[in-house]
């Protein structure tokens, strides 16, 4: 009981620590293929710590939703984090939700704030709520797609057991191919859920091309903060998600302290392979029109279901 | 215990139909007898339901009738004793919303006629789950499908009402010709109309009547349901009816329907089904769903918005089910018992959240006297309770967690998951992709109640009515509040509610499941077993709680002070007006655009000029409607058909009394001569 809880207040801090860290790393990297120097990979720390002690405005317009809202987010996003195995193969809170709770946890969070965009009565909220709704209604049936593939390679829905049986290489089978497919439509759908190019940018704010920074353009001081850290967070999420399910080696299988010290060291420079992945990709793509984002997102969904086939042909 | 309350419920249904009548010209007198008895009586259907579900023997009163075939049968199995509780929960929580909502009808329209079509449509539902005899069966259903006819034309002084009232009263006799077709086939077997000889006849029903039965009954109750394409009439009448009524009719009665399939699917039939029967309910089931939610996207009418979620919902209730078939003809009974359990369990969270939405729905038209949506907004500050009480639906029928509508949502999806147990390859994928549309519809329905709650409910009042809105009277608050409740302790306590459920599926699935579907004493839902899948929303909500305050704890320790300063939304240099508030078909346009094959949208722009330069445009006029594709393709050219066909017929009702005569006379000779 008293591991358990250590364990999941590790993971907390984990997830609290490393994505601001996760975040700075794309910018960097984005910055370095720009030949630019960049700002130092720890600057979304410090933006957090100054967002955090400035005074926020809010809209008279406003009601209470726009308040809790980042508070929701946060908690929602933080949440969904805790399901995902991170440096322990199986985390003790795996019994609260399998990869489905995970998804809908997500999507509680969203809901949320495109009621905010909402609620300050501007069109940039609107704007960014509407489109935020059209994107994510799309990458959903992808996400479950894809995640059933993986399911079934694993025989489970369940995150943990699907890490831990991977890590240790039980009920492998020998061909990667639908495990391949499967990864190739989770990045897609990492990139349109988390706000990337080429489905959106994170570092705009021109009303034409912004959906995540429109809805949220209303938020100043904490509450900016919050949303920030969230989607930080939630980048994470995704990342641990790809890093942990697809190539699980090297998580703490066991809980003695020479596993988890080895476990986190790994996790940390796997997701920052994938940081680096995810700060190359954007610098390669342009931005799709909005309503070319609609043919990525399908693609993303024939290979996911592609990789359901093959592995059904492969079983015989 | 149990015939104690079904005496007590009848007798209270009774008085509410026949005492309200005797009191004209006092309104507010039929008004609390009319639902104050229905209160009564729903408490005692709460208590019949409640006992039936946990009795061991179903309880069975039959009195026989002068009429032949005919008996007054009723048999409380557990199936249909979640039904009356299911009934009787929203039927509670609607009768204390109406005492406040039928004040708005005072000296309108006559309270004591509404008063008693009221307490006759909650007790002929009621009295549909409990029929045990196929005729009895029918009379009541029919008696409900016409009670509820009259409701909906409560205010047919206005001619749209009218016309959903007759569209809604041509459907559901369609419907009820099927019914009596699939009863029929059972009746020719059985050589009665008792539900006992339907279960077991003495000699079983060739595949071919097996085949006929199980199509009838789909059209037949699906047209109830409102699976597409038999959903035309939905979106019509329920939102014509007033407001506590649509929550009853897309809350609860569209439910009888599904009880009546498992009745038929897995008592009559025996559960002994063909692979296509499940996946023809599986295939309805998520084509309706999609569709049901795409059609709600473009709806600004609030209340047929909501109307068309019953569609998306129904498909939802069905791919469990239908799910739940594929399973049983494998022999996978553990499975089946899962995907009928799902099924059942968002039958009863749908009741809940859809009763709650149209309440709410209610609310804003009580207050607002509009149901567009485009004319709400900011009503949040102005009506708290209401908003609050109307996004706790929301967030429920969006299945977001922890609420109850996540919980059957998860359920499908888990039963959906556990295909790969099939033989068959094609099964294996067809299941999975039902699923991918189950998590498409899942994210419409989302930004739909975005839609629908933030601009309802959010920024600023779009029009004069919105602006002055009042928060509705207590009893109508303790109504929504009462679902609201409902909704979360559904979600929250599976582990109470699954293994009653588990009552209903283990003799029609034929296999208990409830030591395999809850672990961890019951604080996580797990099905098959806690390494393939496990869901606890105590603890979500709770770890929900607790990140929360960490959030707010993480705000104060790195930020001080938690002051905050309020000021007036930047409008890019000018003051923000209404006018430039994204609208709710704003908000759609990116979906509507995507899925324009679907939807076939026309816009016409028509734009007057300055007569000085082309530049400047004086006045534009700007009108979209999306074709409704159904009414088009599928029942126009049938109405078109039928009036044609009545136009050449017209031609022997000449309007003579003679020819008439002269028609019976030659029908009589002929009709001799045949004899002779």
């Amino acid at each position: 009981m008293v591991q358990a809880l250590i364990i999941v207040l590790a993971q907390t801090i984990v997830l609290l620590a490393v994505s601001p860290f996760i975040v700075g790393l794309i910018r960097k990297v984005k910055a370095r293929l720009q030949c630019r120097r960049g700002a130092s990979v720890l600057q979304p720390y410090a933006d957090l710590a100054k967002l955090f002690r400035k005074e926020p405005v809010v809209s008279t317009t406003t009601s209470w939703i726009f308040v809790a809202t980042p508070y929701i987010l946060f908690a929602s996003t933080l949440a969904a984090g805790l399901l995902v195995p991170v440096f322990v193969s199986q985390v003790p809170l795996s019994f609260a939700g399998n990869i489905i709770a995970l998804v809908y946890l997500l999507a509680l969070g969203t809901f949320f704030l495109i009621l905010a965009g909402l609620d300050a009565g501007s069109a940039f909220g609107g704007m960014g709520s509407s489109r935020e709704a059209i994107v994510a209604s799309l990458t959903e049936p992808a996400m479950i797609m894809s995640i059933f593939a993986i399911a079934l390679t694993a025989g489970s829905t369940n995150l943990s057991t699907i890490v831990h049986k991977t890590a240790l290489m039980e009920g492998i089978v020998t061909d990667p191919s639908p495990h391949l497919m499967a990864l190739a439509a989770l990045f897609i759908v990492t990139l349109a859920e988390t706000s990337r190019v080429p489905v959106d940018n994170p570092a705009t704010h021109l009303e034409l091309t912004m959906i995540h920074e429109a809805m949220v353009l209303e938020y100043s001081g904490r509450y900016l903060a919050l949303v920030e850290w969230a989607a930080g967070i939630k980048l994470l999420v995704f990342l641990t998600l790809i890093a942990n399910v697809f190539a699980p080696w090297g998580i703490a299988t066991s809980i003695t302290p020479v596993a988890i010290s080895l476990g986190l060291a790994v996790y940390v420079v796997k997701v920052a392979g994938l940081a680096v992945l995810i700060g190359v990709v954007e610098s390669m793509f342009a931005k799709l029109r909005l309503f070319r984002v609609p043919e990525l997102l399908g693609v993303a969904f024939v290979l996911a279901l592609l990789a359901l086939v093959f592995f059904y042909i492969l079983r015989g | 215990m149990m015939t104690i309350s079904l005496l007590g419920l009848l007798a209270c249904y009774s008085g509410g139909i026949f005492l309200p009548p005797c009191l004209p010209g006092r309104p507010r007198a039929q008004n609390f007898i009319a639902n104050g008895l229905a209160i009564v009586a729903s408490l005692f259907g709460l208590v019949l339901g409640l006992t039936g579900l946990l009795a061991s023997e179903p309880l069975a009163i039959s009195i026989p009738s002068t009429l032949p075939f005919l008996t007054f049968a009723v048999r409380i199995d557990p199936l249909a004793a979640f039904f009356v509780l299911t009934i009787s929960l929203a039927g509670l929580a609607v009768s204390i919303y109406a005492f406040g909502y039928l004040t708005k009808f005072y000296g309108q329209t006559s309270l004591g006629l509404l008063g008693s079509l009221y307490n006759g449509f909650l007790l002929s539902m009621t009295l549909v789950v409990i029929a045990d005899n196929g005729f009895f069966f029918l009379i009541v259903w029919e008696v409900m499908s016409l009670v509820s006819y009259f409701l909906v034309v409560t205010e047919h002084e206005k001619s749209e009402v009218r016309y959903a009232g007759l569209f809604y009263l041509i459907m559901t006799h369609v419907g009820t010709a099927f019914i009596i077709l699939t009863f029929l086939i059972f009746f020719q077997q059985a050589g009665s109309f008792s539900f006992e000889t339907f279960r077991h006849p003495e000699s079983p029903l060739p595949e071919g009547l097996r085949t006929l039965a199980f199509l009838f009954a789909l059209i037949g109750f699906g047209t109830k349901a409102g699976i597409v394409p038999l959903h035309v009439w939905l979106p019509y009448a329920h939102p014509a009816a007033p407001s506590h009524v649509s929550a009853l009719m897309s809350g609860v009665m569209i439910k009888t329907a599904i009880y009546a399939l498992i009745r038929v699917y897995f008592d009559f039939l025996g559960g002994q089904f063909p692979w296509w029967w499940g996946f023809t309910i599986l295939a309805v089931g998520a084509v309706s769903a999609l569709l049901g939610v795409m059609y709600a996207l473009m709806e600004h009418d609030l209340k047929s918005l909501l109307a068309f979620h019953s569609v998306e919902n129904i498909g939802i209730i069905l791919l469990g089910i239908g799910a739940g078939m594929i399973f049983q003809t494998y022999g996978l009974q553990e499975f089946a018992a899962l995907g009928l359990l799902a099924g059942l369990y968002h039958t009863i969270n749908h009741a809940m959240f859809k009763a709650l939405l149209f309440l709410g729905a209610g609310s804003l038209l009580y207050a607002t006297h509009t149901r567009n949506m485009e004319e709400y907004g900011g009503l949040l500050k102005r009506m708290p309770w209401t908003g609050f009480f109307f996004l706790v639906g929301a967030v429920s029928i969006s299945a977001l967690p922890p609420t109850n509508g996540f919980v059957s949502e998860w359920l499908v999806f888990q039963s959906l998951f556990l295909s790969f147990h099939l033989p068959v390859v094609l099964l294996n994928l067809i299941l999975p992709i039902a699923a991918a549309m189950l998590a498409l519809t899942g994210v419409l329905a989302l930004a739909c109640f975005a839609k629908a709650f933030g601009l309802s409910f959010l920024a600023l009042p779009r029009s004069t009515h919105a602006r002055h809105a009042e928060e509705v009277p207590i009893t109508m608050r303790v109504g929504m509040g009462g679902l609201a409740v409902a909704c979360v302790f559904l979600g929250l306590a599976p582990m109470v509610v699954l293994p009653l459920l588990d009552r209903i599926t283990g003799p029609l699935a034929g296999v208990s499941i409830e030591g395999r579907v809850l672990a961890l004493d019951g604080w996580a839902v797990a099905p098959t077993n806690v390494e393939f899948s496990s869901l606890s929303t105590p603890a979500l909500a709770l770890m929900l709680v607790s990140l929360a305050g960490l959030g707010l704890l993480l705000a104060w320790a790195l930020g001080g002070r938690l002051r905050k300063r309020y000021y007036k939304t930047w409008g890019c240099g000018i003051n923000l007006t209404l006018r430039m508030e994204y609208t709710a078909t704003g908000f759609v346009q990116p979906i509507k655009r995507i899925f324009s094959t679907l939807y076939q949208p026309t816009i016409k722009l028509e734009t007057e000029f300055l007569e000085e330069s082309h530049y400047f445009a004086k006045r534009r006029r700007f009108e979209f409607y999306i074709e409704p594709l159904f009414q088009k393709y599928l029942y126009d050219p049938v109405v078109l058909f039928f009036s044609a066909t009545a136009d050449h017929l017209r031609i022997v009702q000449a309007g003579s009394l003679h020819l008439y005569l002269a028609y019976i006379f030659v029908t009589l000779v002929v009709l001799l001569l045949v004899a002779v």
